[in-house]
């Protein structure tokens, strides 16, 4: 795995007030990054580290593997969170004029900004004046103005807010577009169902540290408490509830079933493997649903920022 | 600098562009225009209707001679009325005042005892105007009973007009000072305008990225530093495009009227008495000596001064403007911070008009053409009246490292300012952004 973002032991301070404390990150090329943490935490100023716009106190950052400086600014494309465009300009002018600002020829952005207006369907736009659009409408001009000079590494803040879904799910095929072209993509989000469906790698920033960092996968293992969620069909639920639990570690558990069971959960005992476990089960009951409790990012959040 | 010619551009385009701007282009020479003829003609207006005084000679000096009308003055004799009666018919008929004339011996007494009766206060020339006609009566009876001819009298007075010249022998005219002291409160008061108007918009256009939120997108892109100096520089140019078209028409519609003007004066011409077009030749014999004192100015380096004061004083006080503006949310917000700024404005412009215009080289203007936020209008007034090189290198010395360290200021503010929402900040804080 090779990054093309290193932070490395970044601190940051507002007067008293310590922003990041001894951060240090790294983002896989082509990979998504999500950049997690609590309101507050310090991820808004990692990325506005990560875009020249505030400097580091101390520590370094490496872009593609050399030290981060202005030139740079051209390969990394911003979507903040408080977002907005001139309102008195035209759609077209603007999204050159920003285009350019990053230092994309004119006949280049020209080029490239009709193709993308053409893909969201809003090529009629161009001579409109953005204050004319609804919210939605300026949304995707946004995200257009921040891929159109195609950065190598994205940063997208809350990049689903104020689309409707559908159009939310327009952002995400894109963003997976850029992805399989090659794209990084670091992705700083508080909707953990789409931490789960897009992110392969996370970070999670609390109170100016980092308390997580690593592949998704890696870290539910590492979260994961080898619970099983078991159903069992039994006509005595109770009295075989009170035997297992002379035998087991067990809760009761509630999950979708279209079977009128048992539904219980039991932690895996030391020394048990799973068989171990199925075996026991299946001798005092049928066993109609047997899965280990994987934690999701929403589960591991929680408890992350609740144990630091 | 690819960049900053971008937002240049786009700055200069976006005021420009602007409706009110166009229209305010164009309209603002008409309402200038407009409102001088106004005042012209409502200033003719008043002195056209001439003001009755009435008067009351108890001391049967006086002639109708004396109280010959004029423009201003016309007169009623009321003598043979007491005092009283006289009061009564004046308030009865209306007129502007009564004057009263004791009957004495001694025309000291007389002079000393003169009254003024009106129901409002006495306009000062009016009085001033009364009391010089019986001064002269009262001078001429004295001197006649000293047993001087009135004939005599009138051959002892002179008129002296003092020709002036320069020691090379070049004439000059008289009002070479007036001339010089509009050229220079002219350039001074435009300076003002430009900084408060244009200034006012850079604020507004900072304030405008900061609310709709877009300026995280763009220093994203950008240096905070290239985007301030872009905005100012932009909007400068706007101003200038503006205040170029103003002076274009303001002139063209005074070129216009003067053509008009002239083909009256010349049909009024024809009706004039020999005397008549002598005094008037005389006076645009002035005319000429005024106009060609200007023309020997050192008009070049003068301009030259002019655009170096006029850009040194737009950049110094346009990025205090435009750190103002980053500090704010909001316009209402930046009353606070506008105080000290326009402060010196304005005692730049009281000191001119009350120091450099009487005395362009006395140390209260040296002085304040020295301090960098005043010597943009100061000096420019006083540059018509001749500064010394020196002074002028000390002084543009100054405002260039003034305007410098201004930058540098604003920028650091500005920085810090333009990522801040919500809470409106304190001096306080903002001195703790500098530490940032």
């Amino acid at each position: 795995m090779s990054s093309i973002l290193s932070v490395k032991r970044v601190e940051k301070s507002f007067g008293n007030f310590k922003a990041l404390n001894n951060v240090s990150l790294e983002v896989a090329s082509g990979s998504i990054f999500g950049l997690l943490g609590p309101n507050g935490a310090g991820k808004t100023t990692l990325i506005r580290i990560i875009n020249q716009i505030t400097l580091p106190d101390s520590g370094e950052v490496y872009f593609d593997g050399k030290k981060l400086n202005q030139e740079d600014i051209r390969f990394i494309g911003y979507l903040p969170e408080e977002r907005g465009l001139y309102k008195s300009m035209k759609v077209g002018e603007q999204a050159l004029y920003l285009a350019q600002l990053k230092g994309l020829s004119k006949q280049e952005a020209v080029k490239r900004l009709k193709f993308w207006m053409d893909k969201f369907e809003i090529g009629s736009w161009w001579n409109k004046k953005v204050e004319e659009l609804s919210k939605g409408m300026a949304q995707k001009l946004q995200f257009i103005v921040t891929v159109l000079h195609q950065p190598k590494l994205l940063i997208l803040d809350e990049p689903f807010s104020g689309f409707d879904p559908v159009n939310a799910n327009l952002i995400k095929d894109e963003i997976l577009n850029l992805k399989n072209n090659g794209t990084t993509i670091i992705f700083s989000t508080h909707r953990m169902e789409s931490v789960e469906e897009l992110c392969d790698y996370i970070a999670l920033i609390n109170k100016s540290n980092l308390v997580l960092q690593g592949n998704l996968i890696d870290i539910k293992k590492q979260y994961k408490s080898d619970t099983f969620e078991v159903g069992l069909q039994t006509d005595a639920k109770e009295e075989l509830f009170k035997r297992l639990k002379n035998q087991f570690n067990v809760s009761y558990s509630n999950f979708k079933s279209i079977n009128n069971d048992l539904k219980i959960s039991i932690k895996l005992p030391e020394n048990y493997s799973q068989n171990d476990l199925l075996l026991s089960l299946t001798k005092q009951a049928v066993v109609n649903h047997f899965v280990e409790v994987i934690p999701s990012a929403n589960d591991i959040f929680i408890k992350a920022v609740q144990e630091n | 600098m690819k960049k900053l010619q971008l937002i240049i551009v786009r700055e200069f385009l976006a005021k420009v562009r602007n409706k009110t701007f166009i229209i305010m282009t164009f309209l603002s020479p008409l309402l200038i225009i407009g409102f001088t003829a106004l005042i012209v003609f409502l200033g003719k207006m008043n002195n056209e209707t001439a003001k009755v005084v009435a008067y009351v000679d108890d001391s049967e000096l006086f002639t109708n001679e004396d109280f010959k009308e004029n423009e201003q003055l016309s007169f009623l004799d009321f003598s043979g009325m007491t005092l009283e009666e006289a009061k009564a018919e004046a308030l009865k008929s209306n007129v502007y005042g009564l004057v009263y004339i004791p009957k004495n011996d001694s025309l000291q007494l007389i002079a000393k005892q003169l009254q003024f009766f009106s129901s409002d206060s006495p306009n000062s020339s009016i009085v001033r105007n009364i009391e010089r006609r019986i001064e002269e009566r009262l001078t001429k009876i004295k001197l006649s009973e000293m047993g001087i001819l009135p004939s005599q009298i009138e051959q002892s007075k002179y008129e002296v007009d003092v020709k002036l010249s320069n020691f090379t022998g070049e004439s000059r005219s008289k009002f070479v000072n007036e001339m010089k002291a509009v050229v220079g409160s002219i350039a001074g008061y435009f300076i003002m305008l430009f900084i408060l108007i244009y200034g006012t918009m850079v604020m507004r256009s900072v304030i405008e990225e900061k609310t709709s939120r877009i300026i995280e997108v763009i220093i994203s892109s950008v240096k905070p530093f290239e985007l301030m100096m872009g905005k100012v520089l932009g909007t400068a140019l706007a101003g200038l495009l503006q205040f170029v078209v103003w002076i274009i028409v303001i002139t063209g519609i005074f070129f216009f009227l003067a053509v008009f003007f002239d083909v009256n004066l010349a049909a009024d011409r024809a009706d004039m008495t020999a005397e008549q077009l002598a005094a008037l030749s005389e006076s645009s014999g002035q005319m000429q000596l005024v106009f060609m004192e200007f023309m020997n100015l050192p008009l070049l380096s003068i301009l030259l001064l002019y655009i170096f004061y006029f850009i040194g004083g737009f950049l110094l006080y346009s990025s205090l403007y435009a750190a103002i503006g980053a500090a704010v949310d909001n316009e209402t917000d930046t009353q606070q911070f506008m105080m000290p700024v326009i402060m010196p404005l304005i005692l730049g412009i009281y000191v001119g008009f009350a120091t450099v215009l009487n005395d362009p080289h006395g140390p209260v203007s040296v002085i304040f053409s020295h301090i960098p936020f005043t010597s943009p209008i100061v000096m420019l007034m006083r540059i018509p009246f001749g500064v010394s090189w020196w002074e002028l290198l000390i002084s543009m010395g100054i405002l260039i490292l003034t305007f410098i360290f201004m930058i540098w200021f604003a920028s650091k503010i500005y920085r810090i300012g333009i990522l801040m929402y919500g809470k409106k900040p304190t001096y306080k804080d903002l001195y703790k952004w500098l530490k940032y």
